[in-house]
């Protein structure tokens, strides 16, 4: 029985104008636009310079700035006033205010002030911008103060030097973290949403009524619904791994094995949702609008572009039942750490009870009769 | 033989009674008309018979199982042409066909064979590979009634067959009734045109949920004494209390 509904299933998908082309199409716009513009790296960012000092140690500082790659020198001016102007219409981000008397009081003190002033209307970009700027000007002084205890011909004091290392993206390249997420925004959207807007559509035309009075099992008329997804988006995953690895030169640290196995039980708990949904919506646009809903929610609280760490704790609270949340965790730790299976027990549990949890409510909240 | 039993059989909606304590039986091979305004409650009953609804209380047979305790058995018996459309039209017509007799449990290998018969029995054998969304609704209706009886059910269910076909489309589904009964297969078809009625064996006039009248055509225009079906209809319908709902 399920053989027939397979092949009516299949033969649908493939003479709808419309979604053969997007499963090929929706990987590679989502994966070659989106990294671009949904981007947080600080580069280019306009530096305003108000030296009073013009001494040979405060230019240092600007040329280092400069060369940093961070900052582009856009404005030297003559005072504070003049540089908030600056930043008022728009042609600077940042100020670096260098005070008369900093040359003196660095061989003088061993130290001095610098002010750094951004702005912060776009957050992000301020606040790395400023901490960026922060760690040139302490970098510098550093240098500085090595320079002239070697000079004074005395011992340089020990100190201590941080030096960073970022693991697994090292350059903090933020598409690198969009990616693996996209992919799972993508198989969320194949295998959770268009099953359920198909079953929808069916209730919507009234030939899923005509199903009803066949003896056709509820059980095989959906799986016949989501197998066709099925397919399609582990296709579609695999058609971005192509693309990560084509254009971001991207490929999972970790097995593709691991991935396909999370990314199983992933699809069965998104599918689970979307059966839920088409339970519950009685045309297409009152079930588009609950995935509207559901889909800004899992964007925004399951960490696809905000790390979930560093959000409120209530809503930490509310994207632990995200099921994306899990697999974006996985894919991340798989796609850049290399994580194996028995790294990620915990979120392959929370995707497994999800499965089972959604498929369940699915299941009581199908009224097969009036 | 009685193939269709329904005792009192009820249909509630919170306060709103649709199908009240209706009793009637159904013999094999006969053509049962359902009769009544809109609202009156056919759908309902219709639904309850092909258990897609549960009674509220009453029992209700079909091919022998109970509609309520053995709703799949009953599937398995009957076939169903809904009042919308519902073939799909995305598909050929052969796809159609065989969808069906699949899903009803055809042989694979007796497909095909069936397929033939049903396309050469509609004398539609050309429009094969055609798109069911690309033909004529009247040739749609056909297709679906035949569609509907591909397993060689004993029972076929009708809601409002000839709704929006032309008068030509309707006589000639009319004679694919006629065959049909004529092979020992029951037909209970529900109906709003009255010159169809006339062609039943037997009808019933359902208002406001409960039946008002149930016999042949000839006995209830005597009994009314009214020259055609649709002034029995008349007659009876005044007496509703509640309009479409």
């Amino acid at each position: 029985m399920l053989r027939y509904l397979l092949e009516k299933e299949f033969k649908q998908f493939g003479r709808n104008k419309f979604l053969p082309r997007m499963v090929f199409m929706f990987p590679f716009v989502s994966l070659l636009v989106f990294p671009l513009v949904a981007n947080f790296d600080v580069r280019d960012m306009n530096l305003s310079i108000v030296d009073h000092d013009h001494s040979p140690m405060s230019r240092r500082l600007t040329q280092k700035a400069s060369a940093s790659g961070y900052f582009r020198v856009t404005q030297v001016a003559d005072s504070y006033e003049r540089a908030l102007r600056g930043i008022e219409d728009d042609t600077a981000d940042i100020i670096l205010e260098i005070p008369s008397g900093f040359e003196r009081d660095m061989v003088r003190q061993r130290s001095a002030a610098v002010m750094i002033a951004a702005n912060t209307v776009n957050g992000t970009r301020g606040g790395l911008g400023s901490a960026y700027l922060a760690g040139i000007v302490n970098d510098y002084a550093g240098e500085l103060r090595a320079e002239l205890m070697a000079s004074s011909g005395r011992l340089v004091t020990p100190s201590f030097d941080i030096i960073q290392r970022y693991r697994f993206n090292p350059h903090l390249e933020y598409r690198v973290f969009m990616v693996p997420a996209i992919m799972v925004m993508l198989l969320t959207m194949m295998c959770g949403f268009l099953p359920a807007l198909n079953i929808v559509g069916e209730k919507e035309k009234g030939t899923i009524e005509q199903m009803n009075v066949t003896p056709v099992r509820r059980f095989e008329f959906i799986l016949a619904k989501l197998i066709p997804y099925w397919v399609v988006g582990f296709v579609a995953l695999n058609i971005c791994f192509f693309v990560a690895w084509a254009f971001y030169g991207l490929t999972p640290v970790g097995g593709v094995g691991t991935i396909y196995l999370f990314a199983s039980v992933f699809v069965l708990a998104v599918s689970g949702l979307g059966l839920v949904i088409s339970n519950f919506a009685k045309t297409i646009q009152q079930a588009m609008f609950m995935m509207f809903f559901f889909v800004v929610t899992m964007i925004f609280l399951g960490g696809l572009y905000t790390p979930v760490a560093s959000m409120p704790d209530w809503a930490q609270r509310i994207s632990d039942f995200l099921p994306l949340k899990y697999f974006i965790i996985v894919m991340r730790s798989v796609y850049l750490k290399g994580s194996h299976v028995t790294d990620m027990l915990q979120p392959l549990t929370a995707l497994a009870c999800f499965a089972v949890g959604l498929n369940a409510l699915a299941v009581v909240s199908y009224r097969k009769r009036s | 033989m009685k193939v269709i039993t329904a005792h009192e059989l009820t249909k509630r909606f919170g306060n709103f009674t649709a199908v009240d304590a209706i009793s009637f039986q159904v013999e094999q091979g006969e053509i049962f008309g359902f009769l009544g305004a809109n609202g009156a409650g056919k759908t309902t009953a219709m639904r309850i018979l092909c258990g897609l609804s549960r009674p509220t209380s009453g029992v209700g047979t079909v091919a022998g199982f109970d509609v309520s305790r053995q709703p799949e058995k009953v599937k398995a018996s009957i076939g169903y042409m809904s009042q919308k459309f519902a073939l799909y039209d995305d598909l050929k017509v052969w796809e159609n066909i065989r969808l069906y007799a699949g899903i009803y449990g055809v042989p694979a290998r007796d497909i095909p064979g069936c397929t033939d018969e049903v396309l050469r029995r509609l004398d539609f054998t050309d429009g094969r590979n055609a798109m069911v969304g690309s033909l004529p609704l009247g040739w749609k209706q056909k297709l679906a009634f035949s569609v509907a009886m591909v397993h060689n059910p004993r029972i076929v269910f009708l809601d409002e067959p000839t709704g929006g076909v032309d008068p030509a489309a309707r006589r000639q589904f009319w004679e694919l009734i006629y065959q049909a009964a004529e092979s020992g297969i029951t037909i209970f078809v529900t109906t709003h045109y009255m010159d169809e009625a006339e062609y039943c064996d037997r009808v019933s006039i359902l208002v406001d949920g409960r039946i008002q009248a149930l016999d042949t055509p000839r006995a209830l225009k005597q009994q009314y004494d009214a020259p055609t079906m649709n002034e029995v209809f008349f007659a009876l319908a005044r007496r509703a209390q509640r309009g479409e709902s």
